[in-house]
């Protein structure tokens, strides 16, 4: 079982993260203070509007432990949203926005378009994530447009006829464009929870 | 590399949208630059409307749908999810809200109605909608015509959080009820809300509404959102609230922190702290007219 993982909990789809992660059998600490953060053995910052989570992040007093506890080698998944607090540079964004750094890769907001554009479909798997499509929701969803010689891609789209990745990882951050915690498929989920028990070794 | 399709417009998606709102607030504006302090202040989307609730029950008149060139404008000032309303009924209105893109289109009683039987058939729609709600029967028939989101009608336009309390506990009620039910008086309870049985019977077996549920209707301090919050709504629309008060920026970003932590009693009191007047309230008794009773 091990110590618990944190799910950022200002602003988003909080409880779906939740509930994939006690389906694979993990303890779950909401995440609104840098005391709740000292806890979690890992942590996913979850869909929702980038903007306003980087506004309660400094609020809350979460940007600077936040950022230092990534640097230091925190597991973390961010899902559409967190992809955006995550990524090394963001185009389309506001120029106040949070950083939070970690992940090499530079994304573009809304870049599959408005909501008209959200789409269900399927994500091909590859490395570690080899075998079945993963099912994926894109909601308003950011686009990487590319990625650093240092990040892995492990799951990518079909798009405009451009094989784009939507699935990455750079050492202990995972980060998807895309909602798993909108599906039943629990293993992007899975595999982060690998993550987090390897580093908690 | 396997070839799979695309769906959009599935029922997955529109409510996805809603779901990554919950714990947001969602700020009415009427132009541009309100929409960017809303924005600046947190919001998580803005609700593009032709005049505010508190306007249009001081001046009376047909309240309908925005002019489109400001609903661009207002797509064009901000990067964050833009909804629009649209009169009950109005499916012609949808259609153009529609054609400009916005991310929802609420159908909403706060505009005049236009159709005094029928709702929007909302299945009919690529854009989820929102649908005001006074009790679960009638957020339940919402639901039956494709309402991605539900939030409680409130009393829009008066400053007071009475008429949303109402809603909501009467809502959450109705869910209690249906858990403790047994199986064959589903069907009665479903005659008795006039709301499909399917969405009672689901109701039975999750113990929640089949879409998320959020608060409209006289939240005007961060204390307002904090109560709702903590009455089982998942986000907040804010209204007059915001523009009606002493001093939009600081209601808004205050009233944003409050929906977040509004478990906290501490940081809703230091929200709170020389905030200014809020918007002017109204006593519900005396109204003239009630949009809470629009809607069928």
């Amino acid at each position: 079982m091990g110590a618990p993982i944190g799910v950022l909990a200002l602003q988003g789809d909080v409880r779906e993260h939740r509930r994939s992660l006690e389906r694979i059998g993990r303890e779950v600490v909401e995440v609104k203070t840098p005391a709740d953060l000292q806890r979690v053995a890992g942590i996913v910052l979850p869909g929702g509007e980038s903007t306003a989570i980087s506004l309660l992040l400094n609020s809350s007093g979460l940007t600077e432990p936040l950022t230092n506890a990534i640097a230091g080698g925190l597991p973390t998944f961010g899902t559409c949203a967190g992809l955006v607090l995550l990524a090394r540079s963001i185009l389309d964004g506001r120029p106040d926005q949070v950083q939070l750094k970690g992940l090499d890769v530079v994304v573009r907001r809304n870049g599959y378009g408005r909501q008209l554009a959200s789409f269900e479909g399927h994500v091909a798997g590859h490395g570690p994530l080899d075998g079945a499509a993963l099912p994926a929701v894109f909601i308003r969803a950011p686009i990487i447009e590319s990625v650093g010689a240092d990040v892995e891609v492990l799951g990518t789209i079909d798009h405009a006829g451009i094989e784009t990745p939507t699935l990455v990882r750079h050492g202990s951050v995972l980060a998807s464009s895309f909602h798993p915690e909108l599906t039943s498929d629990d293993r992007i989920h899975h595999l982060f929870c690998d993550m987090v028990e390897a580093a908690t070794k | 590399m396997t070839e799979h399709t695309r769906s959009t417009a599935t029922f997955t998606v529109k409510r996805g949208l809603a779901d990554m709102l919950r714990g947001g607030v969602i700020m009415d504006v009427v132009n541009a630059e309100q929409a960017r302090i809303a924005e600046d202040a947190g919001a998580v989307s803005v609700m593009a409307l032709e005049r505010v609730p508190s306007d249009i029950r001081r001046d009376g008149g047909v309240a309908r749908m925005s002019d489109p060139q400001l609903i661009e404008e207002i797509q064009a000032a901000v990067s964050i999810p833009v909804m629009a309303k649209a009169r009950i009924g109005h499916f012609a209105e949808a259609q153009i809200l529609q054609s400009l893109g916005v991310d929802y289109i609420d159908e909403s009683e706060v505009l005049t109605p236009a159709d005094e039987a029928n709702h929007i058939d909302k299945w009919s729609f690529d854009v989820p909608f929102v649908c005001g709600a006074t009790n679960l029967g009638e957020a339940l028939r919402r639901i039956a015509e494709g309402a991605a989101l539900i939030r409680s009608k409130g009393e829009a336009g008066t400053g007071n959080i009475v008429e949303a309390v109402r809603h909501l506990r009467s809502i959450n009620a109705a869910i209690r009820e249906i858990t403790q039910a047994d199986a064959s008086e589903l069907f009665t309870i479903a005659k008795n809300h006039q709301a499909p049985v399917n969405l009672i019977q689901e109701i039975a077996e999750t113990g929640k509404l089949p879409v998320p549920l959020f608060c409209a209707g006289g939240i005007s301090t961060p204390a307002d959102a904090a109560l709702v919050l903590q009455l089982g709504a998942e986000a907040v629309f804010v209204g007059s609230g915001i523009f009606k008060s002493s001093n939009p920026q600081l209601f808004a970003r205050a009233i944003v922190e409050a929906t977040t932590h509004y478990q906290d009693a501490a940081v809703v009191a230091k929200v709170s702290r020389g905030l200014g007047a809020a918007m002017a309230g109204l006593e519900t008794a005396t109204l003239e007219s009630r949009y809470a009773e629009r809607g069928w």
